[in-house]
């Protein structure tokens, strides 16, 4: 296996449900990566965003677990009032260090330390959300040679969070909110296709 | 190999340093949270590389000061985690009232907000004048703040309503004085507690406990070293002693899985029955 891409990262928060899920339902049972996913909640929320999405997409929804190794075709949500972080070993950390950017979990911590395990192999998206957590994330995926899509200000319920990723970067794609599913499916049938045609 | 497999050889050369230096063993930490703090240390202070920074780690002090409060993550709570608390009251005490005497370890108290927190609560329940309380930390420096019992006045408003959903019955405000700024906590609270500095990497047994309370800590151990404290956990409590995790941490998938059982499984905590 020498694929293109082997994880997905997800950043939101306000508006952040009503988003992922339009993302995620777009998504086959076959999708062939682990989809990580950081959204801003009230410290006090249990599992329940986990149990919305697992009711609505075909892939397997569910908290990420301190040292879960990760799966592949797996969505993780981080757990409220704790951040999230991804080992080399891939398989997760979880922390209760301050705030970031106002945040616990936070984008930022996710998708730096996602960098650590995936290098250039991560796709990282940030969709809607008031604030401006997963900036420096979407920076360092850009250094490091990955790919980064950003919900098209425009179509999102709070601006400034996809507004600050594309003022930190240039990222790869700009995309309305019904879009980013698709084209993530695209994106990740392509490459997958195309090194196994390599291989032969 | 890349850049970030070069950092990789330096950060493990650090941890080295660091304890062969200053004795704190970091080498079997989680390493991303490790790596991810060192970093951002690296870029606020300018230093180019890693190896860098371990030469002024290895002849600064106060430097290596800086980086183990870095490192070693203090953010606590009083009555982190209301629920918790809530299920000590309900399920725990009763048990602990069987008992003449009794002898209460926190492991990993970082600057005390939970012992004050469970101090309270033996207060409350009529046990505190009966119990010893051992309050230890790695990190001296946050051990002195906890030992001065004295706190930010801004985040007492949570406190408070942390307090009231833990199942207090009494006025929060009976426990503290304020100043401008900080709340200096009741000394009654802590004429029953010892504050000493203990490393579950490095040091051994604390005997005898009849309640270990041990919570986000773990979180931040490999699994070897999870096993290392687990198994401290284990030899120093009594048979029927009570073991108090972090909401996100477990001893089910641990090798001491069988020699406890759940007390409160969502709330993790567990007793030893073996
Ligand atoms: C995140 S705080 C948890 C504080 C508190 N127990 C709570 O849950 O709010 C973690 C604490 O563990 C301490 N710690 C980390 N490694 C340790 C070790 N090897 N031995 C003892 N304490 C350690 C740190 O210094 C820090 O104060």
């Amino acid at each position: 296996m020498n694929n293109r891409f082997e994880a997905v990262v997800i950043g939101s928060s306000a508006g952040g449900i009503k988003a992922l899920t339009a993302v995620l339902t777009a998504l086959p049972k076959e999708f062939p990566l682990p989809i990580i996913i950081v959204q801003h909640l009230h410290p006090d929320s249990d599992s329940y965003l986990a149990q919305i999405l697992g009711a609505k997409c075909e892939l397997k929804v569910k908290q990420a677990d301190e040292k879960e190794t990760i799966a592949e075709g797996v969505i993780y949500i981080a757990p409220p009032n704790y951040h999230l972080l991804v080992e080399e070993d891939r398989s997760f950390s979880l922390s209760i260090e301050g705030s970031v950017n106002f945040a616990r979990p936070s984008v930022d911590v996710l998708f730096e330390t996602a960098i650590y395990a995936y290098r250039n192999k991560i796709i990282g998206i940030i969709l809607t959300g008031a604030n401006n957590d997963g900036h420096q994330g979407v920076k360092r995926i850009k250094q490091m040679g990955g790919y980064v899509i950003v919900q098209d200000p425009a179509t999102a319920e709070a601006d400034a969070m996809p507004r600050a990723a594309i003022a930190a970067t240039k990222v790869d794609k700009i995309l309305p909110l019904e879009q980013i599913g698709p084209y993530l499916l695209q994106l990740v049938n392509r490459s997958t296709k195309k090194t196994r045609y390599n291989e032969k | 190999m890349d850049d970030l497999e070069t950092q990789n050889i330096e950060l493990q050369l650090l941890l080295q340093a660091i304890y062969l230096k200053y004795g704190y063993d970091f080498r079997n930490y989680a390493k991303a949270s490790i790596k991810r703090r060192v970093q951002h240390r690296m870029t606020k202070d300018g230093f180019e590389s890693i190896s860098a920074m371990q030469h002024k780690l290895l002849y600064d002090v106060s430097f290596f000061e800086t980086l183990l409060l870095d490192m070693s993550i203090n953010v606590t709570e009083m009555f982190r985690d209301p629920g918790f608390y809530f299920a000590l009251r309900k399920f725990v005490v009763a048990e602990l009232k069987k008992f003449p005497f009794l002898k209460i370890w926190h492991a990993g108290c970082a600057t005390g907000e939970e012992v004050y927190s469970m101090a309270i609560l033996l207060k409350e329940e009529g046990l505190y004048d009966r119990t010893q309380i051992y309050a230890t930390d790695m990190n001296e420096i946050v051990l002195k703040q906890a030992k001065d019992g004295i706190f930010n006045i801004s985040r007492l408003k949570q406190y408070t309503a942390n307090y009231q959903k833990a199942g207090g019955q009494e006025s929060f405000s009976d426990y503290y004085v304020a100043h401008y700024d900080h709340v200096v906590m009741d000394k009654s609270l802590k004429e029953n507690i010892l504050f000493s500095d203990h490393n579950l990497a490095t040091d051994g047994v604390f005997g005898e406990m009849n309640l270990i309370m041990c919570r986000n800590v773990l979180i931040y151990f490999n699994r070897e070293l999870q096993h290392r404290a687990l198994g401290l956990f284990f030899d120093s409590l009594c048979t029927d002693g009570f073991l108090c995790l972090g909401s996100k941490e477990s001893i089910r998938f641990s090798e001491y899985s069988d020699t406890f059982e759940d007390v409160v499984r969502e709330e993790k905590i567990y007793r030893r029955i073996s």
